[in-house]
This record gives C-alpha cells, sequence and structure tokens, in this order.
C-alpha cells in the first residue's frame, strides 16, 4: 500500500471507533462537549504518532519477548508529556479532561497500532498510520460530542443554539447519552453502508 | 540465561531513556505549571475576597486542628486579603464530602466581621444540570451579606433561608453545611486568623 493510503485508511475506512470500536473508554467518557473531545482526540493523536514513529524506529532493537512492556513504557513517557505539557500551556482543557489524560496510556488504539502496525513497517509509514488513525479518532469523538452537546445542552463549542426557550435533553451529556448516542451514530452509518454499492 | 539478560537490558535501556526525557521535560514545565496554579489560586481569591492590595495567595496562615481518623495531621489554610495594612478578607476553602458525588469544594470570602463576601464553587462533580446548578450565580449570590447572627445556615427545606434546587436538595444543603462550618471555626479562631503569624507558602 502506498503513503497516502497508511494516512487516509485510518480517517474514515478503517476509522478506530465507528469501524474497529476500538478506544471505547475515552470516547463514552470524555464526549461531553465538542471541545473536550477535540482536545482530548489531539491528545490521542499525538501520542499515537510519537509512539509509532519510535516504536518503528526501535523495532530491530526490541526483543519480542519484551516488545509489549517496552510498547508501554514508550506511551506512558509520551502520556505524561502531554499531560505535563498541558497543565503547563493549556490549562482549561487539563483541568476539563482530568483522569483521562493519564488514561490514554491505556487506550487500546494506542497499544493496537504500535503492535499491528509499528512494529512491523518503516518510520514513514508508521508517522502516518498513528496521524490517520489519530484523526479518524478525534472526527469520531468530535461528532459524537458535538452531536451529545447539541442536544444535552443545546450549544456547540459553549455557544448557545436555540435560544432560552430550548430545554436541554440532559439525558445526552450523562453517561447513558455516550451509549445511545454512540449507538444511534454506528446504526446510522451501517444503514448507509449498507446502502452503497460495495466498493 | 544470556537471553533473559538481553531483555532485561533492553526493557532497562528503554526505561532510562524515558526516565531522562521525563525528568528535561520536568524541569523545563516546572514553573509554567506552578504558575498556572498560583494564577487559578488568585483568580478565585479575587473573585470572593472584598478589594485588597496585597498578595493574598502568599499571606497564608495554616491552622491545626487535631488530626484525622488516619492520624494525618488536619490543616486549615486561610488567605488573607489587606487593604492598606488593614485585614479587609479573609479568603479559604471548605470541602464537603456530603455532595451527591464526590467532594464539593467551595472557596469562601468573608470580611473580618464575619460576614461572607462571596463564594465560588471550586470543583464539584453533582449531576450535570441538577446539582451543578450550585455553581449559577443566583445559588452564590444569596451567601453575600450573610453571618452566622444573622442568617439560619440550612435550606429552605429544612426550615432555613437558603434556596434549595428543585430536583436537587443535597448538593445546596451540603454547600450550605461546608460554608456554616467554614464560619464557625473562623469564629471560634478569629484573632489567630487575622493577626497571627503567617506561615511561607
Amino acid at each position: 500500500m502506498n503513503y497516502s493510503g497508511e494516512f487516509l485508511k485510518g480517517l474514515w475506512r478503517e476509522n478506530a471507533v465507528f469501524k474497529l470500536l476500538l478506544g471505547m473508554c475515552p470516547t463514552l467518557a470524555v464526549t461531553t462537549s465538542a471541545e473536550n473531545a477535540l482536545g482530548m482526540g489531539l491528545a490521542t493523536t499525538f501520542v499515537l504518532i510519537c509512539a509509532n514513529l519510535v516504536i518503528s524506529l526501535m523495532r530491530s532493537f526490541i526483543p519480542s519477548g519484551v516488545r509489549i512492556p517496552a510498547f508501554i513504557v514508550i506511551i506512558a513517557t509520551f502520556v505524561t508529556l502531554v499531560q505535563l505539557a498541558m497543565e503547563a500551556y493549556l490549562y482549561g482543557l487539563y483541568k476539563a479532561l482530568g483522569i483521562f489524560i493519564p488514561l490514554i496510556v491505556v487506550n487500546c488504539l494506542i497499544l493496537g497500532r504500535a503492535e499491528a502496525f509499528a512494529f512491523k513497517r518503516g518510520p514513514v509509514a508508521s508517522l502516518l498510520d498513528g496521524a490517520g488513525m489519530g484523526l479518524g479518532f478525534t472526527l469520531a469523538l468530535f461528532i459524537l460530542g458535538a452531536v451529545r452537546e447539541v442536544f444535552g445542552a443545546g450549544e456547540l463549542f459553549g455557544i448557545g443554539l436555540f435560544g432560552a426557550g430550548y430545554q436541554p435533553l440532559l439525558l445526552m451529556i450523562l453517561p447513558p447519552g455516550a451509549f445511545i448516542g454512540l449507538g444511534l451514530i454506528l446504526a446510522l452509518i451501517a444503514r448507509f453502508a449498507q446502502r452503497s454499492p460495495k466498493g | 540465561m544470556r537471553e533473559i539478560l538481553r531483555l532485561a537490558l533492553v526493557l532497562t535501556l528503554i526505561t532510562a531513556g524515558s526516565g531522562l526525557a521525563l525528568s528535561l521535560a520536568e524541569r523545563a514545565t516546572r514553573e509554567p505549571i506552578a504558575e498556572q496554579r498560583r494564577q487559578q489560586m488568585l483568580q478565585a481569591l479575587r473573585a470572593v475576597l472584598p478589594p485588597f492590595d496585597n498578595a493574598p495567595d502568599a499571606d497564608r496562615i495554616d491552622l491545626k486542628l487535631g488530626t484525622d481518623r488516619k492520624g494525618q495531621p488536619l490543616v486549615r489554610s486561610f488567605y488573607r486579603g489587606r487593604s492598606g495594612n488593614e485585614p479587609s478578607g479573609v479568603a479559604f476553602k471548605a470541602v464537603s464530602p456530603e455532595g451527591y458525588s464526590g467532594n464539593i469544594e467551595v472557596m469562601v470570602g468573608i470580611k473580618p466581621s464575619g460576614e461572607v463576601n462571596a463564594i465560588r464553587i471550586l470543583t464539584h462533580a453533582e449531576t450535570p444540570g441538577l446539582g451543578s446548578k450550585i455553581e449559577e450565580g443566583w445559588f452564590l449570590d444569596q451567601f453575600s451579606g450573610k453571618s452566622l447572627d444573622n442568617a439560619d445556615w440550612r435550606v429552605k427545606k429544612d426550615g432555613g433561608q437558603f434556596d434549595q434546587i428543585s430536583g436537587a436538595t443535597i448538593s445546596p444543603r451540603a454547600a450550605v453545611k461546608a460554608v456554616r462550618e467554614g464560619l464557625e471555626l473562623y469564629r471560634s479562631q478569629k484573632e489567630k486568623i487575622l493577626y497571627g503569624q503567617e506561615v511561607g507558602p
């Protein structure tokens, strides 16, 4: 597969959330608003790109017997870097994402890409794979976050959409709203995938 | 045996590299992080204290109030605002473990007389749309001007003077109680808090 294919597949065709159903914990937990979802998605993308690149560069040096602990150490290092940088320069987002930043370490999407892709492929392909997968993940989180914020709070990025008369559908920003929202989006995608001709 | 040594060596090298990278990053971000926390604190203090011209986050006094159940010392910090060297107000954090979910942390600012100037909710994990309304202005504003002597520190449902939130009585009740306990502590230790030796940060 060529390089642009490695990048593009993560955006939609192999989208982490909508197609592979990976990384469900942050997907469900932090998508209470479009802003939180975007912040989480970009933080994850950064970790994914860095981890993929470093693991790919070190793949001949890491014996396969300790590859999983090695992946986790590398991923955890980048997550901690993100956390420190966010607390220093993006304090508002840091407070909003809270406990979910350290939990990026256990996002199975990142470990999954390290194991399935970066450990076997060259650095350029791994970097593009990380970027594509990460941005696809961000896109999915953003869609779910926006849907939940629009219905649950009547706002998008904190800006009111429907005027004061709108009674927010609170359920959507509570935890059940994450499951319901994601389920409906998945159902819609499946519906349209059925209609369109197989390609 | 040689294989095991090789695995251990590689993993050690990776963790050592990781430790090095993290210590460099920690050094680079230490100051901005401390500054962010300070700004956050100052912002809360500015919101609750009467006008001041000193740095209340540095003019702090810690009161030791015995020990908690685990034997750890219980310390409450008071931040003193001054205007032309006279105490203009005192701010403290009141924490209530009685919220609907998790602790509710309230920053309370009072005038030296013991009357509430303003309060702000610092952190909470109450239900969005119900208990979370304790963050809204109309709820916070009803504390201003109240003291232990001129108000009944209970929510209306319990016979007091504070409006509760329909559908969520637990969160306002916890907030009111936390502020009241803070005021009681202030009254019993007033001299020490206002004029005691300051303790460095």
